[in-house]
């Protein structure tokens, strides 16, 4: 009985831990991604120094998270990462280069003055491209991955399709909306009311897309739409667009008064609600509509093993974390960095 | 012809790896070196130790985030082009690798930004203890993968069942018998190199006339480290390989190039100084060996033996020249760092060291030696290992992902362009910086002028970078 217990409730752990990594990344690195997609739409050298500032000691910390969660799908779910990673092979290699570039722009920018200017593009670009590779990837996974025999079998571009594409375009929104909740929250001057005017835009962008997201995944996708609109189910997922609109509601009038936090609160809160709804419509596969948790999971004493690390050491690295958060706190005013 | 995306896999694996071992193997050594100098100035309050230390963390930064980048690539490859390594050895490699972020990889990446940008945001004591844990995790970090890579070597504590393999006990899976040595030779192997890197810089200083006492300082620490480690690493290297002769008797076989016969081989054994070996005809042409040292170094004894290539099946050996020759070329390093060690030990006894201007004009070109040497050493026991991914239990040629050759030549070509053009910008920048060298504080400049108002410090950096490229 024992083992049964092991073998039911370790992969529902571990898809729940999996899925908080994937959220803190989203949150963490999503705002010092957005200062990239944000980067080129202001020509002030200051205000480019106080954007890259405000996110200099803490991206590479953020990043690691995303090696965690992809870890993590490793470690905990072997099998659905050998499926999933072939299946999106070009777009993971391309927000792996990008996040090359973004990530040595930080200091190569830096020590490279006054000659910097292709570090400024290399950041924007590599940033931008990240963003929409991410998305590509989620896009991908949501839409289906064929599989045969416990393999990925299709081929090099059967990522692309509009519904991926249209994925990847909502994260860059997404991500240089929490950006510009994090500048009105940490900088002054003129870039903080510079956010502000860039915060309009991109909470439309990202509404729109959430709306275009949630009309397009019933309709193209049978068996989500039989789990969203099938009573009683129904009356139980109602929480989930009603936040959203509650939440799109409270982000719109944060961006309005300039308000950061809860720009940037409430737009985190869109990612957990789509993310939430996300995971509601495709659990309990893994890999979409072919392998479930249960088939893709580790063996138990492996993620058991893991996970008597996990308890301890998350908890941990949340706390120093938010050390350093709080040793960087305050606003940067323009020109300033910590350099 | 036909693309093999079994080959172009090994190629992007073994250029991703390349690039990347070469940032931690630094950066291993330059997060205890900072931190040792930070301590130092805390102990002695004596400035030359907190110039270096400010000096060595921007070299430090420009060199960590391109490690960091590279690894992430890694951790994700093993999906993308090895999905089937993933698939069979997850349940026991994947908690290793698990580890090494929980315990390595967010230590290094947080307290990075407190050892870059906290300078003046906390107490001196607090910026040490962030060094340390960067320190810390930087270690922590080659504890888990050489853990894991030693697994893959020669696998224990596991079962593997319908073709995947399954742990049974955790403390022989990390503790598996190679791993011990293994890491302590590549542990010693990064302070070596940062060492040399250190050593080389100082005596570049000393040429240049860039800040003389911090040069001298930069001598005497590196070279006092290298005199006790590089011998310590012939020890370590020795026990590496009577290890590997234990467990891997056919890497040994290859890497000395010792055929023998089918019928078992005879002693007693020379030792192959230089050799062309010939696989097809099993032999080695042009054959340049001691007598008797063979055995000597092998067997400690004038007559002995080990096992010879030919004793294994064709098709469970590595490709014989491969770790011959990068075994060897790491060798040679290794007698070149002992000898700008004896040489430097002497002059230092003499009181010579910092005259000697030949000697000096000799050692500035040593900077690359360690990395030379890591990477010679990886070639030797990564490829000693081929047929095999994780040694009887999965064959390189049969751990690849369902991908296209066409989509993964597209990747190794990006990697090459991509990683060539941040190699060279990050070297000619670290270059740069050397050129510059520390700020050196005067008498009567405190810390509030020296970097208090944030961006000051940036600003006299970007200054001394314009003189210094005039």
């Amino acid at each position: 009985m024992e083992t049964l217990w092991f073998t039911y409730y370790l992969p529902l752990i571990w898809a729940a831990l999996i899925g908080v990594a994937v959220v803190l990344y989203v949150l963490l690195d999503g705002f010092d991604l957005g200062m990239g997609i944000l980067f080129p739409f202001t020509k002030d050298e200051a205000e480019r120094d106080q954007m890259m500032s405000s996110v200099a000691p803490f991206w590479d910390g953020n990043e690691t998270w995303l090696v965690l969660g992809g870890g993590g799908l490793w470690v905990a779910f072997p099998q659905a990462f050998a499926i999933i990673m072939p299946s999106v092979y070009l777009p993971i290699i391309f927000m792996l280069l990008a996040l090359v570039f973004r990530g040595v722009a930080f200091e190569f920018r830096f020590v490279s003055k006054p000659n910097h200017r292709k570090w400024d593009v290399a950041f924007a670009l590599g940033s931008t491209v990240a963003a929409f590779c991410q998305g590509i990837v989620l896009g991908a996974i949501v839409y289906g991955v064929p599989v045969e025999d416990g393999q990925f079998s299709g081929g090099s571009f059967t990522w692309f399709h509009p519904f991926a594409l249209l994925c990847g375009v909502g994260l860059v929104a997404g991500y240089a909306l929490l950006g510009s909740g994090w500048l009105m929250m940490r900088t002054e001057g003129e870039l903080a009311a510079k956010a502000k005017r860039w915060g309009r835009p991109l909470v439309i962008a990202l509404l729109a897309f959430i709306v275009a997201v949630s009309v397009w995944t019933p309709l193209a996708i049978p068996p989500i739409a039989d789990r969203w609109f099938r009573l009683p189910e129904f009356l139980y997922l109602l929480p989930v667009p009603l936040l959203t609109a509650g939440f799109a509601w409270l982000a719109i009038r944060g961006v309005e008064k300039g308000k950061g936090p809860q720009t940037f609160l409430s737009t985190v809160a869109l990612f957990v609600l789509c993310f939430a709804g996300l995971a509601i419509s495709t659990f309990p596969y893994l890999v979409p509509r072919s392998v479930t948790l249960w088939e893709a999971a580790a063996a138990p004493e492996s993620q058991l093993f893991l996970l008597l690390g996990a308890v301890p050491m998350v908890p941990i690295i949340l706390i120093y974390t938010g050390f350093v958060y709080w040793t960087f706190r305050g606003t940067l005013k323009p020109g300033e960095g910590y350099h | 012809m036909e693309l093999d995306p079994v080959v172009l896999a090994r190629l992007q694996f073994a250029f991703t790896v390349t690039f990347h071992i070469i940032f931690p193997s630094f950066t291993i050594g330059l997060a205890a070196w900072i931190t040792t100098l930070e301590g130092m100035w805390l102990k002695t309050r004596n400035d030359r130790y907190h110039d270096l230390a400010r000096f060595w963390t921007k070299v430090f930064a420009v060199s960590f985030g391109m490690g960091v980048v590279s690894g992430i690539v890694l951790s994700y490859q093993f999906g993308t082009n090895w999905s089937r390594f993933s698939e069979v050895t997850g349940n026991v490699i994947g908690p290793l690798i698990g580890y090494e972020v929980l315990t390595a990889f967010f230590l290094e990446a947080t307290f990075l930004g407190v050892m870059l940008f906290g300078w003046d945001r906390v107490p001196p004591w607090l910026h040490f203890c962030a060094c340390l844990a960067v320190a810390v995790g930087t270690t922590a970090s080659a504890f888990w993968i050489l853990s894991a890579n030693s697994w893959m070597q020669f696998p224990t504590g596991h079962e593997v069942r319908d073709g995947i393999a399954y742990p049974v006990d955790w403390l022989k899976i990390i503790f598996s018998p190679t791993f011990p040595t293994r890491l302590g030779h590549m542990v010693v192997a990064a302070y070596i190199t940062t060492a040399f890197v250190v050593f080389a810089s100082g005596a570049r200083w000393m040429l240049a006339g860039i800040a003389p006492e911090n040069a001298k300082t930069m001598l005497r620490m590196s070279l006092g480290i290298l005199i006790v480690l590089v011998p310590l690493q012939g020890f370590l290297g020795d026990a590496s390989g009577e290890n590997t002769l234990k467990y891997q008797p056919v890497k040994v076989a290859a890497m000395e190039g010792v055929w023998g016969s089918e019928e078992g081989t005879e002693g007693p054994l020379p030792w192959v100084v230089f050799a062309w070996p010939n696989e097809a005809e099993e032999r080695n042409d042009y054959e340049i060996a001691i007598p008797y040292l063979g055995s000597l170094i092998l067997t400690r004894s004038l007559d002995g033996t080990i096992k010879g290539l030919k004793e294994f099946s064709e098709d469970l050996r590595p490709t014989v020249a491969i770790p011959f020759f990068t075994f060897r070329i790491m060798l040679a390093m290794w007698g070149i760092m002992m000898l700008a060690v004896i040489t430097g030990g002497y002059l230092w006894y003499k009181g010579r060291l910092f005259d000697s201007r030949t000697y000096l004009r000799l050692a500035r070109f040593l900077w690359p030696i360690g990395f030379i040497a890591v990477l010679a050493g990886w070639y030797t026991t990564e490829t000693g290992r081929q047929p095999w991914l994780a040694t009887g239990i999965l064959r390189t040629a049969d751990a690849v992902s369902p991908v296209s050759a066409g989509a993964v030549l597209t990747s190794l070509i990006l990697f090459v362009v991509v990683y060539g053009i941040v190699f060279s910008a990050g070297t000619y920048y670290i270059n740069r910086l050397l050129k510059v060298g520390p700020h050196v504080r005067t008498k009567g400049e405190d810390e509030d002028v020296s970097g208090r108002r944030p961006l000051s410090g940036a600003k006299d950096v970007g200054r001394e970078v314009i003189e210094a490229g005039e």
